[in-house]
């Protein structure tokens, strides 16, 4: 009983988000809202699969519509050709999306710096030539439409309302589960190849195969987003997954602070807010975002939650932080509790 | 038929030559890759076209108006992204020139429209030597872009300002320590290259006759293959690399297909990155 009660209030933030955004519907009526949740949501979660490989990996990626396309067009094409549903188009898109991620980042992670990121925008750039001219299998400039919605025990999802609880659960997950996965073995190697990455080769870590795996678990995430989007909006053309939407979650993630898990929530929720409340404006938003981007840089170029790193969970119950000393004592139990370097 | 090609592709390798040599002398310079280069040539191609149409200039008063704004625009991304940001990551530089690039791109939308224009000229005859049809525009884009190596040829060569450049690039503590004045270098080589870069917008928008936001996109990208091809930072290497990248092009839309134009030259370019990553000219230091 105690430890049940121990391991709720540990989790007690986790489960308050999610409380507070299931019960959100019954206060918010409006379908609009919904939507702007469900938009909110996806590039949530395309933000954080970005902030794997820029945030924790070090890597600079600007080509991560990519695989965002290779997920929609992947589960699409399955579900409006061989009559599939939903639930069996989504890790299809997932799947096409890691392979693709797979080749491009077997060969390519060798290359350092300025090189990837070149790869990665070239990539991204014939991916979205491809899907523009292989006209039989993506239907070309016109795109795909008419792609089934997906349905629960018969019920098709009509409204936005199911959309927005599916976003969310998925939302969730993935951001508790990177949470976990970031504070492991796994999450601490990706940390340390971004610190130095000789010093971390000197290890005995294989760089290239962690920052594959990095790049192909991004994009796995990237195509679940897709699959939703490809189901959510029942359109899809190659002008939503080009450099532009890549340059959107770049900026997102750099807006919001890479390398910490709340970085692209507050990143993506803050951006996709602003250009919803100004959408009057909606044909200066690219100028918006580009500005935004460069002031960003010069003022906080580490994002607005700055490179620190911030738990989901509460340390539960308090646990005495042992602080090492910086003078002649050894060990200093009692004072300079506030003495923690920041994490970088 | 096949030299009737060859000239073509000449026409332009030499505006990817020309952008290509601007991009070489920025990185070369500043340890720097400008993600707006391709959006600053559009600019350019987008000012001369202001000239021409809107203000009835002369093509050679387009073509220094677009020299010059293609340089400030070059001077006020290097202020904001490299002088205002030293310290800073390389990473933050690079978001700024993304960041630039996506500012350029749609305050062209903005300000000129999205649809392709057509570059007015009242130059449009050509003549047959030996066979070989050429454009009266084809002989301007020669003689302008061979007229811009010359003059840079002479600059890097010949003149103070181009051996502090050189200095700079070889080794900007040292050139400090010398009496080089670093900053102002760094700002007159993105300068410069830019406006190279801006020439080859408007060589590209008379050559084409179309002038479109989009334009510089795929073309920054093509000038980086360029200058990986030829080895990053070395300038002959990207005069190379640049014709060599238009002769391919050309001869595989001519002989191949035209849908896929562009994966050529990226083909190229991951081909290069994977197995020779100095390109055909480069030290094997060139860029870290």
């Amino acid at each position: 009983m105690k430890k049940l009660s121990y391991a709720l209030i540990r989790c007690a933030p986790i489960l308050g988000a999610l409380l507070f955004f299931c019960t959100l519907p019954l206060y918010v009526r409006s379908d609009y809202i919904l939507r702007v949740f469900v938009q909110i949501g996806i590039y949530v979660l395309l933000t954080s699969s970005l902030n794997i490989v820029n945030g924790y990996t070090g890597l600079f990626s600007v080509g991560h519509a990519a695989f965002f396309g290779l997920g929609a067009y992947g589960s699409a094409i399955v579900c409006t050709k061989l009559n599939l549903s939903f639930w069996q188009g989504l890790p299809t898109g997932m799947l096409i999306a890691s392979l693709a991620a797979y080749v491009i980042a077997k060969p390519t992670l060798r290359l350092k710096g300025v090189f990837l990121t070149l790869v990665t925008m070239g990539s991204n750039m014939i991916i979205m030539l491809v899907f523009l001219n292989w006209d039989s299998l993506t239907g070309g400039s016109l795109g795909i439409m008419g792609i089934p919605m997906p349905e629960i025990f018969g019920t098709k999802f009509l409204r936005p309302l199911p959309y927005y609880y599916l976003i969310i659960v998925a939302d969730i997950l993935v951001i508790v589960l990177l949470d976990r996965l970031m504070r492991s073995r796994f999450g601490l190697t990706l940390k340390a190849i971004r610190e130095d990455e000789r010093a971390a080769s000197c290890n005995g870590i294989n760089v290239a195969r962690y920052k594959t795996m990095a790049f192909v678990m991004a994009a796995v995430i990237a195509g679940a987003a897709g699959s939703f989007y490809a189901h959510y909006y029942r359109y899809i053309s190659p002008e939503a997954f080009n450099f532009t939407e890549s340059f959107i979650i770049v900026t997102m993630l750099a807006f919001g602070g890479p390398g910490n898990i709340l970085g692209p929530v507050v990143g993506a929720a803050i951006l996709v807010g602003v250009t919803e409340a100004f959408r009057a404006f909606a044909d200066y938003r690219m100028v918006f975002y580009g500005t935004l981007l460069v002031l960003m840089m010069i003022f906080r170029s580490k994002g607005l939650l700055g490179g620190r790193e911030y738990s989901l969970t509460i340390t539960w119950p308090p646990v005495k932080k042992t602080v090492y000393s910086k003078g002649d004592r050894f060990l200093d139990t009692e004072k300079e509790e506030n003495d923690e370097p920041a994490a970088g | 038929m096949f030299l009737q090609q060859v000239f073509n592709g000449l026409a332009q390798g030499s505006t990817y030559a020309l952008i290509a040599v601007g991009f070489a002398l920025i990185i070369g310079t500043l340890r720097l890759v400008s993600f707006c280069h391709g959006e600053i040539f559009m600019m350019g191609a987008y000012v001369a076209f202001t000239v021409v149409s809107r203000w009835q200039g002369s093509l050679l008063a387009a073509f220094v108006v677009a020299f010059a704004a293609a340089a400030l625009l070059g001077a006020l991304v290097e202020f904001v992204g490299f002088r205002l940001l030293r310290g800073a990551s390389r990473i933050s530089s690079l978001l700024v020139t993304i960041g630039f690039s996506t500012i350029f791109l749609n305050a062209a939308q903005l300000i000129w429209g999205a649809q392709t224009q057509s570059f007015p000229t009242d130059i449009d005859s050509a003549f047959e030597f030996m066979g070989i049809r050429f454009t009266f525009i084809q002989i301007v884009v020669y003689a302008v872009t061979i007229c811009m190596f010359i003059l840079l040829h002479l600059l890097l060569g010949k003149t103070k300002l181009g051996r502090a450049i050189r200095a700079t690039a070889l080794d900007h503590e040292a050139a400090f320590v010398m009496g080089v004045d670093v900053n102002r270098i760094y700002s007159f080589t993105y300068a410069l290259g830019s406006a190279l870069g801006g020439l080859a917008g408007v060589l590209v928008g008379l050559y084409y006759n179309a002038v479109y936001p989009a334009m510089g996109g795929m073309m920054g990208l093509k000038a980086f293959s360029a200058c990986i091809l030829g080895g990053l930072t070395s300038i002959p290497g990207a005069v190379v690399a640049g014709f060599f990248l238009g002769e391919i092009e050309n001869l595989a839309v001519a002989y191949i297909s035209s849908g896929f134009r562009h994966v050529f030259s990226f083909a190229i370019l991951i081909f290069f990155l994977i197995f020779r990553p100095r390109g055909l000219f480069g030290r094997k230091d060139s860029i870290r």
